[in-house]
């Protein structure tokens, strides 16, 4: 029972509610999306197909599960919470058993109409369940060990069980924007101080211990980090998606080499091109000027998400929408840093832009929430 | 749960400050990647569009067609015909055994040139074709283009092979082209990327080696668009690069063809044919011969070794490598120093009574009971040593090697075949520099004859009798034009020898073939209009000890090939009027009289009708078996049209 319940009449009921969207965000969505739409247009050689056409027909779905979702109160919706992430829960464990092998990794169970990947439903249930937690304590009980130990278990069975697809790029993704809930929530400073040293200093442990008889991890995953710190030592093996993305991407210069006009994405030097280095190909294509206002087109997506949760009493409301921005801005930063060089290479995609249906339709889902939450946000008399 | 008011605006003050903390790092994560966008976009953005431009554009190399060589009337000797062959790469390929499982149900491989390419295949990068197997017909193309799809990685391809038409007859002229070796490579200091191509030909001896780089020409670049794979998208620009240059031998084709075929009917001989006007080499024939083809595609292990073990050695040119003692066909240029020193008159005689003695050693005459008394002509006409011992004694070895000198003795001819010999022409200072020795007379007596440590080649002798008949110093000339501009003649000049002394060494020549006590006279031309100079030489490659000669073992008959007596003989024609000259020298063949004159005079013929010469040129008694010798010669019809659909 919160807040919210006791000013139902403040929030506005039927088509009023379509006046009361968050229209710029949806703009916004519709744009970032549309850029997508080119991009892969573009890498598909100047053709729908493979690629655009299906997308274009998700955002489609997309946007119309998005304010269906908008449309149903905010409340029902924290209701859910615990439902939807036991459902994903349970949906990441029969990935273990019933999924599908794609690209090395289990991902996708198959649902007879369409190909689910569980962990990206995850990520939102999670920032769901994540809100009502905290939106259900007590907030001086906040950075009681107890209460803090329940939401890190609750981030943490997710992902692990992602981890053994594996799928180091959600995992990271869920343990990241599920902290990121419990810090604006008001866990103490301390508990992420301590996390960050022990992680740092773990990190040191494993760097130190190369090549001593109790190193840490194996040679090859030595390698590995090796050769993401310097893609030069391997140019044709491991480090060759990150170079090849670079020269892409550097080669774009101010003004890229126009429309259909990216030889790196044209000749397959790309890999991935149509799905998580997609980037590369605007950036070839568009240059600086095309790649620094797609970040700019992000940046805008998540100042609205955060000056809606800001103006948003409701605790949940408040959270979940702070959560799927915060989710959302994980995404497109992760992606870019990695094709920029600056991350290593882990398997996400650019949101919205990359070729792929259920991550499209969990963000329109998520998006959606925080529009519900927008609308029947409380409102004073 | 239900909260106070209170609550909420501290729940609510929370969320936004820790917000503003989140979105405080999120705003500075997003000006990094706008930073890095910059940096990478705008200041390394050159760096980036190169790397981009190397990535995209590969540079292959066009092989230049190699130059053709003709001969003297336009025939071509070595051309370029269309090579078939089966390439493979095996990153394309996947699994290489399987794919060539089952090309090897398709067409023939042969297990040997498998084996090679197998090895190359592992030595090479992935994406480098490796050629498989080549000089195919086109049958053998086409049915693996029509199981392409079968057989990944494997692309039937089509190129420019080296080929000889006329085969075994210039072998030793031309040489061959092989596919350069890392042997190659190391030796030969050369940064042109065309020998970077795998299998690339090159000249490996005669003209092909010694003309390697005009015949070579330049390469052609092409710059293609690749993607990442590989694959080639598109050109985008060709330089075709420079066709090697064409050359013209003097040789001239019908009579190579006849003279390697005269020499074949021996088993180890050479014979050089030489125009004394202009130095052209119209034939230089070595026998046994090969085929070059055989190199060309790289010779299995078992038919090089059959070369190579071959007492009779096929792969030496011993028209230019070969140095042989002259033997008499030496005493030509004893003669002229005699009389050029003054020291003789053509009329003063020497008594030879079979032998010579210099101190306690005794030096034979080839005839045992000796010649009696024996003036310039009649030393000349049956060879008598003694009257040569005699004269050396006289004039002495350094006024010898001075005259023969400029005759060609011991002088390596620059003419572009391989391993060209200097032969060797002895004086004082080259033994004391050689064997730190004083020359002794009996080194002079010996030298005077052609044996000792005179060596010369059949090259130098047929220069020297070219010279003898001119009196000019003419060089030899192989190359008659590159690219159609003329090779020079040279040495045309006169060598300044006294003319009538030099009439008197052609007369004993003439006398030597066309005078019934002449040691050549079964060798003569009955053409008044060609009639021959010549000169008999056999030379001895042992000495005949005390014992043998005690034991009567000096007939060559009775010894093993290898110690049997080189047969020479050298000659000119038409006496009057000297246009070609001869020589030819049989390995171990016995008596030039016998063996080496009548093919001597064979090729002497052939060279001076320009066809197989009629029987009225051969004396009337021979010419049955002069008849039954032109039927049984190997000879192809070398005189064919030029065929216009080789490139």
């Amino acid at each position: 029972m919160s807040y919210l319940e006791y000013h139902v009449k403040t929030v506005p009921t039927g088509l009023s509610k379509i006046l009361r969207l968050n229209w710029p965000l949806i703009l916004l969505l519709i744009t970032v999306a549309s850029v997508g739409f080119v991009m892969l247009y573009s890498v598909a050689g100047g053709s729908l197909t493979p690629w655009a056409e299906p997308q274009i027909e998700r955002f489609a779905v997309g946007l119309a599960a998005m304010f269906i979702v908008a449309m149903v109160p905010i409340w029902f919706w924290r209701n859910m919470a615990g439902l939807a992430f036991g459902v994903s829960i349970l949906l990441l464990i029969g990935v273990e058993f019933f999924g599908e092998t794609r690209m090395g990794a289990q991902r996708w169970i198959d649902l007879g109409f369409m190909r689910l990947q569980p962990s990206e439903l995850t990520k939102i249930t999670l920032v769901m369940m994540l809100a009502a937690y905290y939106d259900w304590l007590d907030i001086r009980k906040t950075s009681h060990p107890l209460w803090v130990a329940i939401p890190v278990v609750m981030i943490l069975i997710p992902t692990l069980l992602v981890l053994r697809q594996p799928d180091l790029g959600t995992a990271l993704l869920l343990v990241a924007g599920g902290g990121a809930i419990m810090f604006i929530a008001g866990v103490s400073w301390w508990y992420f101080g301590v996390v960050a040293a022990m992680l740092g200093s773990l990190i040191t442990a494993v760097f130190m211990s190369r090549g001593t008889d109790w190193q840490m991890l194996k040679d090859y995953q030595y390698r590995r980090i090796d050769t993401f710190l310097d893609p030069s030592t391997d140019p044709l093996g491991a480090g060759y998606h990150i170079t090849q993305a670079k020269i892409a991407l550097g080669s774009g210069g101010w003004t890229g080499r126009g429309f259909m006009q990216g030889t790196q994405s044209r000749l397959n030097f790309l890999p991935e091109k149509h799905t998580d280095f997609i980037f590369t190909t605007l950036a070839e294509e568009f240059g600086f000027i095309g790649a620094f206002s797609l970040l700019g087109l992000y940046g805008l997506i998540i100042l609205f998400c955060f000056s809606s949760a800001f103006a948003n009493k409701d605790r949940f409301g408040s959270l979940l929408t702070l959560g799927v921005g915060v989710t959302f801005f994980l995404f497109f930063a992760v992606n870019m840093s990695m094709v920029m060089g600056l991350a290593p290479v882990v398997g996400v995609p650019l949101p919205l832009v990359s070729y792929g249906g259920s991550a499209m339709l969990v963000l329109m889902v998520a998006f959606g929430l925080t529009q519900s939450a927008h609308v029947h946000r409380p409102r004073s008399r | 749960m239900r909260r106070s008011p209170k609550d909420t605006e501290a729940s609510s003050r929370k969320i936004t400050r820790r917000g503003l903390v989140v979105g405080g790092l999120q705003a500075g994560m997003l000006g990094a990647l706008g930073w890095r966008m910059r940096q990478m976009q705008v200041e390394q953005a050159d760096e980036f569009r190169l790397l981009a431009e190397e990535n995209r554009i590969n540079m292959r190399l066009i092989a230049p067609a190699r130059g053709l060589i003709a001969d003297r009337n336009g025939i071509p000797v070595a051309e370029n015909t269309q090579n078939y062959r089966i390439v493979i790469v095996r990153e394309d390929a996947g699994d290489v055994d399987m794919v060539i499982d089952r090309l090897r149900q398709l067409i023939y491989l042969d297990p040997e040139e498998l084996e090679r390419s197998l090895r190359e295949i592992k030595r090479r990068s992935p994406f480098v074709p490796v050629t498989l197997t080549d000089q195919r017909s086109w049958e053998d193309i086409a049915t693996v283009a029509v199981n392409a799809p079968a057989l990944p990685g494997i692309i039937p391809d089509v190129g420019l092979t080296r080929y000889y038409p006329l085969g075994a007859d210039f072998a030793h002229v031309v040489g061959y082209v092989g596919p350069v070796s890392d042997y190659d490579l190391n030796r030969i200091e050369d940064d042109d990327p065309l020998l970077q191509i795998p299998k690339f030909q090159i000249g490996k001896t005669g003209v092909e080696n010694k003309f390697e780089r005009p015949l070579r020409g330049k390469a052609g670049s092409k710059r293609i668009e690749v993607n990442a794979a590989g694959r080639v998208m598109r050109e985008l620009g060709r330089d075709a690069g420079i066709a090697g240059s064409d050359l013209q031998l003097t040789v001239d084709t019908a009579l190579q063809n006849f003279t390697e075929a005269r020499l074949s009917l021996i088993n180890s001989a050479a014979a050089v044919v030489m125009d004394t006007r202009n130095g052209d080499l119209l034939a230089v024939g070595s026998t046994p011969t090969f085929d070059p083809n055989a190199f060309v595609r790289g010779i299995s292990v078992q038919d090089y070794a059959e070369l190579t073990e071959n007492k009779y050695r096929p792969l030496a040119n011993k028209a230019v490598q070969g140095a042989y003692p002259p033997g008499s066909t030496f005493k030509m240029l004893v003669t002229l120093a005699g009389l050029d020193s003054g020291e003789i008159g053509p009329e003063d005689t020497f008594y030879c009574p079979g032998y010579h003695e210099l101190g306690n050693r005794r030096f034979h005459c080839w005839k045992r009971g000796g010649h009696g008394y024996v003036n310039l002509e009649k030393s000349l006409q049956q060879s008598c040593d003694v009257y040569y011992y005699e004269l050396a004694q006289k004039v002495g070895i350094d006024k010898i090697a001075e005259v023969a000198r400029k005759f060609g003795m011991g002088e390596r001819f620059d003419i572009p075949m391989s391993a060209v010999t200097a032969g060797i022409m002895p004086d004082k200072a080259w033994k004391s520099e050689r064997y730190s020795q004083d020359w002794r007379v009996g080194d002079s007596l010996n030298a005077s004859i052609g044996q000792g440590y005179v060596l010369s080649s059949p090259l130098q002798l047929a220069v020297m009798t070219a010279r003898l008949a001119s009196g000019t110093g003419i060089m030899p000339r192989l190359v008659k034009s590159i690219d159609g501009v003329e090779t020079p003649i040279e040495g045309a000049e006169s060598l300044g020898f006294n003319e009538n002394h030099m009439r008197l060494v052609r007369k004993g020549m003439y006398a030597v073939s066309n005078t019934r006590r002449g040691t050549a006279y079964s060798s003569r031309i009955a053409d008044d209009q060609l009639r021959m100079a010549g000169k008999t030489g056999t030379s001895q490659v042992r000495n005949i000890t005390v014992a043998e000669r005690a034991r009567g073992v000096t007939s060559n008959a009775d010894l093993p090939w290898e110690r049997r007596d080189h047969a020479l003989f050298v000659a000119y024609a038409p006496y009057d009027n000297p246009a070609i000259s001869v020589s030819v020298v049989v390995e171990h063949g016995g008596g030039g009289s016998s063996v080496a004159a009548p093919v001597a005079r064979d090729i002497m013929l052939f060279a001076l009708h320009g066809k197989m010469p009629p029987l009225e040129s051969y004396p009337s008694n021979q010419r049955a078996g002069i008849r039954e010798l032109q039927r049984s010669l190997p000879v192809h019809d070398v005189v064919r049209p030029v065929r216009s659909d080789r490139a």
